[in-house]
């Protein structure tokens, strides 16, 4: 056997929070999602590299555990890796134990009982720059010698930071195998193992490591404004505020010059192509369908800025701290405050990240209302909507339309509370739900990092433009355009969107509106994009002056309609892709029709109820 | 005395988790944070709604614990007390 050529298999393990997906990423070139808090990777991920010495290494990313004696999803999937118990997954060859140098009381101690398996391993010291900075001393060689396994000093978020990981991964299956030692009084009869894990661990820290104080000085001023009971419940409602805002008032600029370049390109296609049906399909099938989604890409990318720069802080731990007590209330927990954030920006990563909740009511509370959350692929239909129908007045300090989209928000929120509490008295549920949530030092944001993560998501929109959202723009017209030479709403589309608006009239939706909903079952933001095609196509065929959709929709809406759709869209049911996420990560079908149940009943009936309120404010 | 009824900003030492029902998962998973006899613990702040949940300092760590999870906490006599 040849053991430098054939393909090693490594794992990264650790506790929660201590750099292994950020050392994943430094070793193999990935991009997978970093972030400052427990439980941002809940699979296994892998990837590939090739050692200094040319050697082929399997790399695999592991979800962080306090122990081997896992307490959630996402623990179990380490635990059963390790020990080879993984299914159609070999036990690695190596296990590269990832600790945070400023964390070590916590960290050597599952070190210590990874060592307990006996398999080879190399343990990476990481986040050493911060360690150093805090004036913490390491006795590297002191503490390899102790623990009886290589250990070395790994800085992830440094482009060299593996360096003397990388040479250990060259020596794989070499002679540098340890005997285990037993610990002291593991194994007796009578001695907890806990206990001898933990007195071993203060003899190794007492031996080797020299810590000036117990905490950064940085961590216990922010923790002491941040988490005060006033102060931090203002600090945390200002910074939530300041992001609505921002999405509002910052992509103006660059939304007006996107419109602009769309209206440009569709003018010059339009002048340039004959007439004829190729025309129709660029100009108001493509152009103007996908011109109206690209619009809202810099209101996006400002929230996702927002939350990758608060995810990087360590900040929301600290939130879920202040929310935990209402959330309980509520049949949630501040454990779900993380997963339900990042549900703001999409549900379906949202949901996944639910594996970290140990208590599973908790768990499928939480998936159950992550859909309410209002996620980014909704924003370009409240922009549009806000945009057409609420005057950008002033308000004191603030912007009406900034306002209205905040209040759509919190409606989403309140709705997802209530639902939360209703679950939870139907269940009658009086069992003891835990929290026992780890907060993280607070760390700077990296400007790489957030600018690479925003790359990511712009990649992502654009390409859903280009796939999903394109080609249902194209069949929406090709339907609006069948058959040739009737009236628009004699069209196969406008048949269908007749026989839907039946069902849709007693909220104000028209036919047009109707048609549009279908292809949001694939993606919501497809919502403008249909209207966008619909509309063109309709102007077009009534020689009727071409102008921008907010316009073409505030005119032939009413404000009610507006209003209802807007109601819509909190609830927004017709998430295919979420529904299929609820339905894997709960196995079972019976919670995805009740989850698309009241999505739909709510939907309907908020709609129903926000149409008729507005009729009778005299908004018809 | 408990975790539960220290003051804040006092240190105190853990003496024991006890577990509250046959199996406690939850006072596994403390012990296994790092609560074990003659570790140095502190409350540094707590929730603004009825002073829940806790935000606790073990080793070098900080965990929110929920005043149910922190009574598991027995803490040991203060030296100068007896």
């Amino acid at each position: 056997m040849n053991a430098a050529s054939e393909l090693a298999r490594v794992a990264l393990v650790g506790n929660p929070n201590c750099g292994k997906t950020a050392l994943f990423n430094l070793l193999t070139g990935s991009r997978q999602k970093v972030a400052n808090y427990a439980g941002v990777t809940v699979e296994r991920k892998e990837g590939r590299l090739r050692t200094p010495g040319g050697r082929p290494v399997a790399v695999l990313d592991l979800p962080g555990a306090y122990s081997l004696n896992a307490a959630s999803l996402d623990e179990a999937v380490t635990r059963d890796l390790i020990r080879g118990f993984y299914p159609g997954e070999p036990a690695p060859d190596l296990l590269v134990c990832v600790v945070d140098a400023t964390n070590l009381r916590l960290h050597l101690r599952f070190v210590l009982e990874v060592r307990g398996l006996g398999r080879p391993m190399v343990v990476a010291l990481n986040m050493m720059d911060a360690a150093r900075r805090r004036g913490i001393e390491i006795d590297v060689d002191t503490l390899a010698r102790e623990l009886g396994v290589p250990v070395v000093e790994t800085v992830a978020v440094r482009r060299d930071g593996a360096r003397d990981l990388l040479a250990q991964l060259d020596a794989i299956g070499g002679a540098t195998q340890q005997p285990r030692q037993a610990l002291p009084g593991a194994g007796d009869p009578g001695v907890d193992p806990g206990a001898a894990l933990h007195a071993e661990t203060r003899r190794l820290l007492a031996l080797a490591v020299a810590m000036p104080r117990r905490t950064a000085a940085v961590d216990d001023a922010l923790d002491r404004w941040l988490l005060h009971p006033v102060f931090g419940l203002l600090a945390l409602a200002l910074v939530m505020f300041l992001v609505f805002q921002a999405v509002y008032a910052w992509a103006t600029p660059l939304m007006d010059a996107i419109e602009a370049a769309t209206g440009w390109l569709g003018a010059t296609v339009g002048a340039t192509l004959p007439e004829g049906p190729l025309r129709g399909l660029l100009v108001d099938g493509v152009i103007a369908g996908l011109g109206g989604v690209v619009v809202f890409l810099p209101q996006i990318l400002i929230l996702f800025a927002f939350i990758l720069a608060l995810e990087e802080s360590g900040y929301l731990p600290r939130a879920a701290f202040l929310l935990d007590r209402g959330m309980a209330a509520a049949g949630l927990s501040g454990r779900s405050f993380i997963p339900l954030l990042s549900s703001f920006a999409c549900a379906v990563p949202g949901i996944m990240s639910t594996r970290s909740i140990q208590d599973p009511r908790d768990r499928l509370a939480t998936i159950l209302v992550a859909p309410l959350m209002t996620c980014s692929a909704r924003l370009p239909v409240y922009a549009l909507l806000i945009g057409a129908f609420i005057p950008p007045r002033a308000v004191g300090w603030f912007n009406l339309q900034g306002l209205v989209l905040f209040s759509l928000y919190v409606a989403a929120i309140l709705s997802a509370l209530a639902v939360a509490w209703v679950m939870k008295r139907w269940r009658r549920d009086r069992g003891e739900h835990p929290l026992l949530l780890e907060l993280p030092s607070y760390r700077l944001p990296h400007l790489r990092d957030v600018a690479i993560g925003l790359w990511e998501r712009a990649l992502i929109f654009l390409k859903r433009v280009g796939g999903i959202i394109l080609a249902l723009t194209i069949l929406l017209w090709v339907l609006l355009n069948v058959p040739a030479g009737v009236g628009i709403e004699d069209t196969l589309a406008g048949r269908i969107g007749r026989a839907l608006a039946v069902l849709f009239e007693p909220l104000g939706f028209d036919w047009r509106i109707s048609i549009a909903l279908i292809p949001t079952m694939a993606a919501r933001e497809v919502m403008v994009s249909s209207l966008a095609t619909v509309y063109a196509v309709a102007a077009a065929n009534d020689d009727a002056a071409s102008d921008v959709l907010r316009g073409m929709i505030a005119q032939d809406w009413s404000v009610a309609t507006g209003i209802a759709l807007l109601a819509w869209f909190i609830y927004a049911p017709q998430c295919i892709s979420t529904l299929a996420t609820i339905r894997r990560e709960t196995h079972s079908w019976k919670q995805t029709a009740f989850a698309t149940g009241y999505l739909f009943g709510l939907a309907y009936l908020v709609a129903f109820v926000a149409y008729r309120i507005a009729l009778a404010m005299g908004l018809g | 005395m408990t975790l539960v009824q220290l003051p804040r900003r006092t240190p105190a030492l853990v003496d024991a988790v006890l577990d509250q029902t046959p199996n406690d998962g939850i006072a596994q998973r403390l012990r296994e944070l790092g609560f074990v006899a003659g570790e140095q613990v502190e409350v540094v702040a707590a929730g603004p709604v009825g002073a829940e949940p806790l935000l606790v300092q073990i080793g070098f760590t900080r965990f929110a614990l929920r005043r149910a999870e922190a009574a598991r906490v027995r803490l040991r006599a203060p030296a100068g007390a007896a």
